[in-house]
């Protein structure tokens, strides 16, 4: 099967799920990789040592940004001319708002946030989490080529290998008046993304409830529990920051705004699966566990020895978190040798 | 300012979804507008309290489906159409945009169409993106602040990187994050309008499109495999006791 794989990156750095999709498309036949960008020959280079047998480069100033029509056409015309059987993206956000526009203009669907693929005498059946993982389903495409997302982490990334080449193909960019303009960037705090993290801790409304703080005088009901919250998700960060974990947070500690939006995983923020997942005070509603069932391993710390979210736990610690969590940190402090 | 704001009926995040004999079944939980709808409707309810102009919902299904637009409806939207017609099943992204597609350019003159970010049953998130790529629009998707300026608009998009600052002209295409703001409750009067609404109905034929081709199918829906599972509590005469041996199990199972 002739595959496309789209490298989604930012500033040249390449999010991890694009080599996962490399590596399932060399599963397929050869894999031709596209890298679209400014100034981004060492990517291309980087996806022919995940397996590129091919890449296709439009290096150009009008792509020097991620801007989806002028990246959507310049994918389109490459895909009319050269005609592959299959396009696989990362399901990042570009990759998937690229697979939307792609299957419009190349008249075909896409499979989103594919999680397993078959393939049999040429046909491909995949299978999708639907109502944030609540049921799966599979899907087929009768019009070609397909288009598929892959949700990062669901495939194993392939072994980098050093030194390897493979043909580089010089394409040209859309040209056109196209009619976005990006001003620029407000990063985030920075620290691990959820999507991508192998290890997360995340904070619930437990959090907030430490009552052995007293707040600082001057402070109303609602400023208090802020603070309150502030203190206890001090606590998670240490021990992400000892694990190299991304932070996450349930909508209940999100929505009593104790953690901006982006860190929420759920069935209203992100769907994860990292392999070590440690929830701190949080009971583990449906709309949660939706979006980190998936997770290899589930550590629960709460206080309720009937929370849901230990029937999906692997460990448990029935107690007080604002006990455990410090003592937790120091001991994976000294048995990581940190 | 003409805005339509596009909108789905879905079982309520909270319901447990499960596969009973072949079928998609949510029990008693209640239909709700999706969610991520509602910021949506919030967007463009402020834009039209900023700019002036007139807010139309829009929605594709059955009778049901007209409780999704009610609820748009009473948070301030001024009118609504239920597009529906006995072709329009088992849709596939592609022939949803298209339709939408269609109703946004019957209504005619429309400056900006608003989305939630995904439907929380189907999870797709394609179709603000495909509906603005068939109108020929600038899509504005995953946008958390959104400045209109007479005909030129600037958003803040959520990307996994923080934000990209991103600046188009009218007629566009935006979808909504959470991040953009709490959608407002509907009110007790906006509630009494919505009750006594009369929401057209739009047909194919009405709209002058033939019945979107479907390219996806579903051959299987399933529930998930379950975790066979059970919690192994760990227990300790003193937070450090089950601090190591938690530490300790969890080093054991070498994902870290």
């Amino acid at each position: 099967m002739n595959t496309w794989v789209y490298v989604d990156h930012f500033k040249g750095t390449a999010l991890p799920a694009s080599w996962e999709a490399i590596g399932v498309g060399k599963t397929l036949g050869t894999v031709k990789a596209l890298v679209f960008g400014q100034g981004v020959e060492a990517l291309a280079k980087t996806a022919f040592e995940y397996g590129a047998d091919e890449v296709l480069l439009a290096d150009d100033p009008a792509l020097a940004d991620y801007r989806a029509e002028a990246f959507a056409a310049t994918l389109g015309k490459l895909a009319a001319d050269g005609a592959p059987d299959l396009l696989l993206f990362p399901t990042t956000t570009r990759g998937r708002e690229l697979a939307a526009m792609a299957a419009i203009d190349l008249k075909t669907g896409v499979m989103v946030d594919v999680t397993a693929l078959e393939a049999a005498d040429g046909k491909i059946t995949v299978t999708r989490p639907i109502y944030a993982g609540k049921l799966l389903t599979k899907e087929t495409c009768s019009s070609k080529p397909l288009i598929i997302t892959l949700r990062g982490r669901a495939f194993p990334k392939p072994a980098q290998q050093a030194g390897k080449s493979g043909t580089l193909t010089k394409v040209a960019a859309a040209t056109g008046d196209f009619p976005t303009k990006v001003e620029g960037y407000t990063t985030s705090e920075g620290g691990v993304s959820l999507t991508d993290a192998g290890v997360i801790v995340s904070g619930g409304r437990g959090v907030s409830n430490n009552p052995a703080l007293t707040p600082p005088s001057g402070l109303d009901e609602k400023q208090a529990e802020i603070w309150k919250a502030q203190q206890g998700f001090a606590l998670v960060k240490e021990l992400a920051s000892v694990l190299g974990a991304a932070v996450g947070a349930s909508r209940a500690a999100v929505d009593a705004g104790y953690v901006p939006y982006p860190n929420q995983v759920g069935q209203t923020g992100k769907v994860v699966s990292p392999d070590v997942y440690i929830a701190c005070g949080i009971s583990g509603a449906i709309q949660h566990l939706a979006g980190m069932r998936t997770s290899k391993v589930i550590v629960a710390i709460n206080k309720d020895a009937e929370a849901p979210i230990f029937k999906l736990a692997r460990y448990g610690v029935v107690g007080d978190l604002f006990q455990i969590l410090p003592a937790l940190t120091a001991a994976f402090k000294k048995k990581l040798g940190k | 300012m003409k805005i339509v704001v596009c909108v789905k009926q879905v079982p309520d995040s909270a319901a447990k979804v499960v596969v009973e004999n072949g079928k998609i079944s949510w029990g008693d939980a209640p239909l709700v507008i999706n969610p991520w709808d509602e910021y949506a409707v919030e967007a463009a309810i402020q834009q039209k309290e900023a700019l002036s102009g007139t807010v139309t919902a829009i929605t594709i299904g059955g009778e049901g489906s007209k409780d999704a637009l009610k609820h748009a409806l009473a948070m301030g939207a001024d009118n609504a159409i239920l597009i529906s017609d006995p072709a329009l099943v088992n849709m596939d992204t592609q022939a949803t945009a298209q339709v939408l597609a269609a109703a946004i350019q019957k209504i005619g003159g429309v400056d900006a169409a608003f989305f939630g970010r995904q439907a929380i049953d189907s999870d797709s998130g394609l179709v603000p993106a495909q509906t603005a790529r068939l109108l020929k629009w600038p899509a504005l998707t995953l946008s958390a602040v959104i400045k209109v300026d007479g005909s030129s608009v600037r958003v803040a998009r959520g990307v996994e990187e923080g934000r990209q600052v991103v600046t188009a002209k009218l007629p566009a295409v935006f979808s909504l994050v959470k991040d953009f703001g709490e959608p407002r409750y509907p009110s007790f009067m906006g509630i009494r309008k919505a009750s006594r609404a009369e929401i057209p109905a739009w047909s194919l034929a009405e709209m002058g499109i033939p019945a979107p081709a479907s390219v996806i199918t579903w051959p299987e829906i399933m529930n998930p495999p379950s975790r066979e599972i059970t919690c192994e509590v760990i227990t300790g005469g003193s937070p450090t006791e089950i601090a190591e041996a938690l530490a300790d199990k969890i080093l054991a199972e070498k994902v870290l």
